[in-house]
């Protein structure tokens, strides 16, 4: 094939070319990018996304971090549907942070990248298929020239260019590098019908499955890069101290060790940089930085909190509860309403402060070296990474560069770049490229942990059993604090969801917030807020109903309605539907037959919830013994994520987020004693093992429509009340305060 | 301050180490001889991530000092398939879909290998008993039908 083309100057033709969505779609071309990026931009690389090889191969660009939701199979999936090619032929090459700056701030080049709230698949929906169906465009425009015809006589199929007319066909391998050197349309094409799918909506298992069973599959503690050294940190037992003084002489004899660097803390009540004050040893392997810590002699402040303990938090939320609070929500006349009802109730529950505890423990490699800095960390935010480094370095962010490998599990800590800015005051401190290290220890001891709440529920019926009031109070230290220009009475925000069921479907509705003082550090936990607030809310209208004397399902049922649209102004919305709440709940009760009488100690239970979009179910089957003893014997889940892109992976995610519930809500839990925290590492921070979990474990997933929602965090939070209502149903025992842990067995002795 | 080498294989690869002899085989292999499969999770034996067979036995190396292993065998993950031809534990682990971070499996495919040594054909029971590895995803449900898979696979390779 010989056709020589004009190289057009593409970067100015396509920095304006933006997707309907918003993004840019196959962002400036590679090859006037070249220079700027210093990467090799191979001829046949139709854009930033998407490479296809002589051989018929396609490497698909992965733009977002993979925690283990899926999105590196599940994006892909969307660029190949549209594109036109067999799945088998795809092969995934992460991409790294893409900013451009610009005359007023900064922009994305590969469009936004950062996950967490379940958006990754639906924020990109729209511009990853724009991607698959525009290069397609351009395969078939490059055919057409070669061939000299129409390009409406032109057609694909799977990996190749087919002309109607001529009988012709060419595969995409061939086509590429003439593509390659087409201008990019300004418009996307349109895109396929949802009944012309072939690749959206069948099961696709884990892309790099095979990298990863085969041990060659790199995470950011895996990196090596000539010359890096390695660090670890001690930082401040208490919450707030500060190093008073350090004696660092012995470490430095350790074999190995290399340095030995302060690392500043955050004043008290200031926005976190790093999470806490510490020194970091810098050695030549990770053990001996560990060795060398151990020899450090460090003398800190107690700080301010010194006297904080769980037992005393608990009662300062008691204490909180004793008064009125900022009412955030209020329908109706809930004070007139109580004292009119006949039956009233009213119940609290307690969650304790929970640790994310991603199995990679948090690491980041940083070469900080003059006006460059190299990042290579596990975050679920390269963009939060780039602001930490800069602000770290005092680089501008346009010569900071962030890689990001597979992730060994986020659940919210990896929004979190306190890590990146010790690795970054590291390197800077030692002109040296460092991976800094941090132990399980650390991990379990320095998390912004899920807040710790304590909540009040009262709800009013009259005499048939009709709801006619709630009202739900909580005190929590909110992980909304410590940042610029937050007021206190805006704290609320990230533990209250004012449009969360039963909002809008009980008339007189009340929402009331007490803003806890604490010093531990508070963060995103999966499924924030929600993952608490529907174990509470689902938990208490199941005391409801059998207070009442009502069937929890009937009652629910009758709560959530029919379809409808109900306004929802927090994340998730815009609108959440009850109907589809009740569609997924339905059908775990349906699946383990709930009616059913069971025999004694055998309880099912139920709950539902909506969160961020999607909508989700469980129903549990338990055993309790006369003596307390729990067995899990069954689990139905239910999930409405729209439409479900790869159900493979969804099943995995209902599968993972069911079991975090349940592991969470059983036996996890963070206490704090004397200012510090008591935990330390997996013996007595006890995730759930095998041995726990049933074999009899069923997903569905209802379809909902031509869109997808997420899926990473919309399974978790009905897990929790589903089974703690199993249990109360086997024995009658309610569970009000998490963990669970051996309250059964205490309760029933 | 040198101390006397810790000679011992790789993957069939001859090994000498000779700094400090309480390093966890984990770093040896990790921050000394590059072969990262094997994962840092916690430090003291709970994970399982870090899970190696020495001469053939599971062990979990975050807590084996090397001096412990000097003249001994060492598989890794790493060694496991034979080119590439995988192993059947990794061959189930594939067919069942099992990873979401994928972090853990290293140490649960090593685990499993080991199980279905001694236990060719282990009901659910004993593999809740005996596979004891933290998956932080919470992958269980698939990674127990994948033991049960590879047991399939082991024994039709058996008989072949």
């Amino acid at each position: 094939m010989n056709i020589s083309l004009p190289r057009l100057s593409r970067r100015q033709f396509l920095i304006g070319a933006a997707t309907s969505s918003g993004g840019f779609l196959l962002g400036i071309p590679a090859i006037s990018l070249a220079g700027q990026d210093g990467d090799a931009v191979a001829d046949n690389q139709l854009g930033f996304f998407v490479q296809i090889e002589p051989d018929g191969r396609v490497i698909l660009g992965s733009n977002q971090p993979e925690i283990g939701q899926g999105v590196r199979t599940a994006l892909p999936m969307l660029i190949a549907e549209e594109l036109d090619i067999d799945w088998q032929q795809v092969q995934v090459r992460p991409m790294p942070l893409g900013i451009i700056k610009t005359t007023d701030g900064f922009t994305w080049k590969y469009g936004p990248q950062g996950v967490g709230g379940s958006t990754a698949v639906r924020t990109n929906w729209q511009s990853m298929r724009e991607v698959g169906a525009t290069a397609r465009q351009m395969l078939i425009q490059a055919a057409a020239r070669h061939w000299q015809v129409e390009e409406a006589l032109c057609s694909t199929k799977p990996g190749q260019v087919h002309c109607l007319s001529l009988s012709r066909q060419l595969d995409y391998g061939k086509l590429a590098p003439l593509a390659a050197a087409l201008p990019v349309p300004a418009q996307a094409p349109a895109l396929k019908k949802p009944a012309d799918y072939r690749i959206i909506g069948t099961g696709k298992k884990v892309i790099d499955a095979r990298d990863i069973v085969t041990g060659q599959a790199k995470y950011g503690l895996d990196t090596k890069v000539e010359g890096m050294k390695y660090a670890v940190m001690a930082r401040s037992p208490y919450l707030d101290g500060k190093l008073l003084k350090f004696d660092a002489s012995q470490a430095l004899k350790v074999p190995g060790v290399q340095k030995v660097v302060k690392i500043e803390g955050p004043n008290p009540g200031e926005p976190y940089t790093v999470l806490a004050e510490g020194v970091a040893v810098i050695a030549d392997s990770t053990w001996a930085a560990m060795q060398g810590r151990k020899k450090l002699k460090l003398e800190w402040s107690k700080g301010p909190f010194a006297a904080e303990s769980t037992e005393s938090f608990k009662t300062h939320l008691h204490k909180l509860l004793e008064s009125e609070g900022q009412i955030v929500r209020s329908d109706g006349n809930v004070p007139q309403s109580m004292a009119e009802a006949g039956h009233t109730l009213t119940a609290r529950y307690f969650v304790p402060f929970v640790s994310h505890a991603p199995l990679e423990p948090q690491n980041c490699f940083a070469h900080v070296q003059g006006n460059r800095v190299d990042i290579i960390v596990p975050t679920q935010m390269p963009a939060g990474a780039s602001r930490a480094a800069a602000a770290a370095t005092g680089v501008d962010r346009e010569h900071i560069h962030i890689r990001f490998p597979r992730i060994g599990g986020g659940f919210g800590r990896r929004l979190s770049v306190d890590y990146v800015f010790e690795a970054c005051l590291i390197s800077k401190q030692s002109c040296l490229p460092v991976q800094l290290v941090w132990s399980r220890e650390d991990d379990i001891r320095h998390d912004f942990y899920r807040p710790s709440g304590l909540h009040e529920l009262q709800a009013a019926w009259d005499d048939k059993g009709q709801v006619s009031a709630w009202r739900h109070r909580l005190a929590s230290a909110s992980k909304y604090y410590r940042r610029p220009n937050l007021p206190e009475d805006e704290y609320w925000k990230a533990e209250l969801y004012p449009d969360d069921f039963p909002a809008n479907l009980v008339a007189n509705l009340q929402m009331e917030y007490h803003s806890a003082k604490s010093g531990m550090p508070r963060g995103s936990w999966r499924a924030p807020a929600h993952c608490v607030n529907a174990f509470v809310i689902q938990s208490f209208l199941h005391e409801l109903a059998h207070k009442s004397e009502q069937d929890p399902l009937a009652l629910q049922l009758a709560l959530l309605g029919d379809y409808q649209d109900i306004p929802y102004a927090n994340h998730g919305g815009p609108v959440y539907n009850p109907g589809r709440q009740a569609a997924v709940l339905k059908k775990v009760a349906e699946a383990i037959d709930y009616a059913k009488p069971r025999g004694k100690g055998i309880g099912v239970g139920l709950a539902s919830h909506f969160t961020f979009g999607g909508y989700a179910a469980h129903a549990m089957e338990v055993a309790v013994s006369d003596s307390g003893e729990l067995e899990i014997k069954r689990i139905v889940a239910a999930i409405d994520c729209g439409l479900a892109v790869n159900p493979a992976g969804v099943e995995a995610q209902v599968q993972g987020g069911t079991l975090d519930g349940l592991s969470t809500a059983l036996n996890l839990q963070i206490t704090v004693k004397d200012g510090q925290v008591v935990q330390s590492n997996f013996h007595d921070y006890p995730l759930m093992k095998i041995a726990q979990v049933p074999a009899d474990f069923e997903v569905h997933i209802i379809p909902f429509g031509d869109e997808p929602a997420g899926v990473g965090e919309i399974p978790l939070p009905s897990a929790a009340p589903a089974l703690t209502n199993a249990i109360f149903n086997a024995c009658g025992v309610r569970i009000r305060d998490l963990p669970i842990r051996d309250q059964l067995r205490k309760a029933l002795a | 301050m040198r101390s006397k080498a810790q000679n011992f294989r790789v993957n069939g690869q001859a090994v000498s180490f000779d700094q400090d002899p309480d390093t966890p085989l984990l770093w040896v292999l990790r921050d000394h001889l590059q072969l990262t499969g094997s994962k840092f999770g916690c430090g003291g034996g709970h994970c399982g991530a870090c899970t190696v067979h020495v001469d053939g036995q599971m062990q979990r190396s975050c807590v084996l000092p090397v001096s412990a292993v000097a003249g001994t065998e060492i598989s890794t993950i790493e060694g496991l398939a034979k080119g590439d031809r995988l192993h059947p534990v990794q061959q189930a682990w594939l067919e069942l879909d099992v990873p979401q971070c994928g972090y853990c499996q290293a140490g649960q495919i090593m685990a499993t290998v080991d199980l279905l040594k001694r236990l060719p054909d282990p009901t659910d029971q004993q593999i809740d008993e005996q596979l004891t590895n933290l998956c932080r995803c919470a992958t269980y449900v698939r990674l127990r039908k994948a033991v049960h898979r590879a047991a399939e696979l082991m024994a039709a390779e058996d008989k072949a």
